[in-house]
């Protein structure tokens, strides 16, 4: 059954998880305004545990401004204002006594331009240990440190130049530092905003070839402007468009056998 | 000012060239303009440059060699038995000649000769300022008859005045650059001459600045003596004081204002603290002077210490108080400069706001932060009226900054006031002393130079 372009405000598909017990995020009717603007419209969705979810949706639909409700990023932004109930581990994130420094702590990001910070490879990934207190002396914060990078398979290409300038490493292995970086204070869900919109092809194969072996230990939220991307890393889909949620559902069904007109279009490159 | 008269009407006739020469280019193409090389504008451009340029140059020769050739043809006429005097009085003469044709009366009945050779005097700068206008005009016109015989469709009218007015530029810096070395060299031309009759090292190293050389050559206490030490702490003290006002909190409010202040706070409070940047230092120097040291003074005396009615406090901390500016607003700029990113990565990561400030966007925006500490220090070096009203002038070698100091710049203001002869190691001394300062400020400007670029290849 093809629905049209005006009864989207109920999402399709399978929003909400049948088995509690995998749900690590959910939320609940979520809005979200910038001053008077709505940028995201009664989403609601769960989130499952260790498992990729991907977002998808054309330029401007609010998938980065969703993502960024979840660690509370947009506390950041002064015109933003979120409405409705997002939990983690069945606690409101956005609850008076949480704090939303701890809360990041938990919830870690990577951004779509690599940002590593202008220190040295080894005190890009340790920063985040430090703050946090994490290593007792240096050796442990070493150990934490490789760790963090072999895990974000970085490791080998730079153990002789932990000292040397995280900026001077090329697009895609900053990338991987930066998702080291994130992995460094062993959060429990990684977000991922185009993680890979600024890499070459093998670049990108690697950090897809990462976030896979990641979700064994992770869970992950991935926005992308890829489809193909999309269908090999993910799970579950979730297709926005204009700030709506539309069909969530599993990978698979949303790209052989989407239920909406819209999300069928936007696969099939049929959307404009 | 005749000759402003002559600059105007060189502006006059190249602004019709201009004029003719943008008719003329697009009339040649019969205004199909795409056949022309270069845009109307420039031919116009073009003839104005001929028109003006040569003109220009011609005033400014005759401007410079005009008085010499007119004051020679005058003597050359004067009569044969003043003209065998010696040199120095032949200038004389030449003085009063110069004074009776501007109408000033020498002496109350001047002789003949000296009426005639200045009505001579004033007959030939008529007639030079006539014939100036004459050539001047002449050469306009010509110049602006050669550039409309040079317009063609495919001259590349645009290419030359760009060369021109690149030209032209070049010669404004040159300007500059001259300027900077003539006064670098005049003072190290005067040093030198100072350092003929005082030894550098006496200078350098000297611990008693008392600058006084006796008029008489039996006068008590005659010798003057030129240690620079006492300055050189002074200087040093004051300006201690004044960053140690001026850095913390300059940059506190750069950081508060990027980081932390919303919108509104940050449009009233950020011209605020721009304003005090305007505020003329005598101002800032009588609020030491009358404000700030009776209140350092009553303080003291309340615990005990024994402050100076002038004191290097004083005069620190309100230097302190009008460097902030400088501080925080060159910081708040490059702080600003710092990437959104990375407040993001730090944010994202869990780090509070505080953490991020210290430990990714100050280390980022460092370079420009220290450049703007420095350039803070250069001009407490340089500050003199604050110094003037609120440390005194007696050049005392003290570590004590309730105590009266001295600085560089006031000694300088103070041995040139007054009548000075321009040979004496006093006065030359100013010269060292401005030699020394140039010097200073080089080398905080060239370790200023030397961070910022160390500090941008490791964090770029
Ligand atoms: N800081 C902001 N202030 C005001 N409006 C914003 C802000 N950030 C985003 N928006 C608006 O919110 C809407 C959603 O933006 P968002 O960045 O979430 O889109 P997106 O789906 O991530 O797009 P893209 O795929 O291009 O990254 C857009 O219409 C945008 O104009
Ligand atoms: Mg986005």
């Amino acid at each position: 059954m093809v629905r049209s372009r005006d009864d989207i405000v109920r999402t399709i598909g399978k929003p909400l998880l049948a088995d509690d017990e995998r749900v690590k995020i959910s939320c609940r009717n979520v809005n979200v305004y910038y001053g008077e603007k709505r940028a995201i419209r009664e989403v609601s969705v769960d989130i499952a545990e260790q498992e990729v979810t991907a977002f998808i949706g054309p330029s401007g639909c609010g998938k980065s401004t969703f993502l960024r409700c979840i660690n509370r990023m947009n506390d950041t932004i002064k015109s933003c204002r979120v409405e409705g109930e997002i939990t983690l581990d069945r606690e409101d994130i956005y609850d008076r006594n949480v704090d939303p420094v701890l809360l990041r702590a938990r919830i870690g990001m990577v951004f779509q331009k690599p940002n590593p910070f202008p220190k040295s490879i080894f005190e890009n990934v340790a920063y985040g240990p430090r703050i946090h207190g994490l290593a007792r002396n240096k050796s442990e914060l070493d150990e934490i440190v490789i760790t963090s990078l072999e895990k974000a398979g970085l490791f080998s290409e730079v153990k002789d130049q932990l000292d040397h300038p995280g900026t001077g490493l090329s697009g895609g292995q900053q990338q991987r530092l930066c998702i080291a970086r994130a992995i460094s204070v062993q959060p429990e869900v990684i977000l991922m905003d185009e993680p890979c919109s600024a890499l070459d092809p093998i670049a990108t194969a690697k950090i897809e070839e990462l976030i896979d072996e990641l979700r064994r230990n992770f869970t992950i939220i991935i926005v992308t402007h890829s489809m193909q991307q999309a269908a090999r890393v993910s799970q579950r889909t979730a297709f926005f468009h204009l700030g709506n949620l539309v069909e969530v559902d599993d990978t698979n069904t949303i790209f052989v056998n989407p239920e909406h007109k819209l999300t069928q279009d936007y696969i099939t490159g049929r959307y404009g | 000012m005749q000759y402003a008269y002559l600059l105007i009407l060189i502006t006059l006739l190249s602004a019709i060239g201009y004029y003719l020469g943008r008719q003329r280019s697009s009339r040649l193409v019969k205004q199909e303009i795409r056949r022309l090389h270069s845009l109307p504008g420039h031919y116009g451009m073009y003839v104005a440059l001929w028109c003006s340029v040569p003109a220009v140059i011609i005033l400014g020769l005759w401007i410079t060699l005009q008085s010499s050739a007119i004051e020679s043809l005058v003597i050359s006429a004067l009569p044969p038995e003043i003209q065998s005097l010696p040199q120095e009085q032949l200038s004389l003469v030449l003085n009063d000649i110069i004074n009776i044709a501007g109408g000033i009366i020498v002496s109350d009945a001047p002789d003949e000769f000296l009426l005639a050779a200045a009505g001579h005097y004033n007959q030939l700068k008529g007639t030079g300022f006539l014939a100036l206008a004459a050539l001047l005009m002449t050469v306009c016109a010509g110049g602006l008859a050669m550039g409309m015989r040079y317009i063609r469709p495919d001259m590349r009218a645009r290419i030359k005045v760009e060369r021109t007015m690149q030209a032209l530029m070049l010669l404004c810096s040159a300007v500059a650059i001259v300027t900077t070395i003539g006064i670098v060299l005049s003072v190290l031309f005067e040093s030198i001459r100072f350092f003929n009759q005082i030894p550098v090292t006496d200078f350098l190293f000297g611990l008693k600045w008392s600058p006084q050389i006796a008029i008489r050559p039996d006068q008590v206490g005659a010798s003057g003596s030129f240690g620079i030490v006492p300055l050189l702490a002074g200087t040093l003290m004051i300006s201690l004081i004044a960053m140690l006002v001026a850095v913390p909190t300059g940059l506190m409010s750069a950081v508060y204002m990027s980081e932390y202040a919303s919108d509104k706070i940050r449009t009233v409070v950020k011209p605020l603290l721009e304003i005090l940047a305007g505020i003329p230092t005598v101002v800032y120097g009588f609020f030491a002077a009358l404000t700030v040291a009776p209140f350092i003074r009553e303080m003291g005396g309340r615990f005990g210490i024994d402050v100076s009615s002038e004191s290097a406090l004083a005069a620190g901390l309100v230097m302190g108080i009008m460097i902030i500016p400088f501080i925080s607003s060159l910081s708040d700029d490059v702080i600003n400069a710092v990437p959104q990113e990375l407040r993001d990565a730090s944010l994202s990561i869990g780090a509070t706001r505080s953490e991020t400030v210290v430990r990714v966007v100050l280390p980022a925006a460092l370079p420009g932060i220290v450049g703007s500490i420095l350039l803070g220090v250069s001009r407490a070096v340089g500050e003199t009226m604050i110094v003037v009203m609120a440390a005194g002038l007696t050049a005392k070698l003290t570590a004590n900054p309730f105590e009266a100091v001295t600085t560089f710049t006031v000694q300088i203001v103070t041995l040139l006031i007054g009548d000075q002869e321009f040979d004496s190691p006093k006065t030359l001394a100013a010269f060292a002393l401005g030699l020394v300062l140039f010097v200073i400020t080089l080398c905080l400007n060239v370790i200023a130079l030397y961070v910022v670029r160390r500090y941008r290849e490791e964090y770029e």
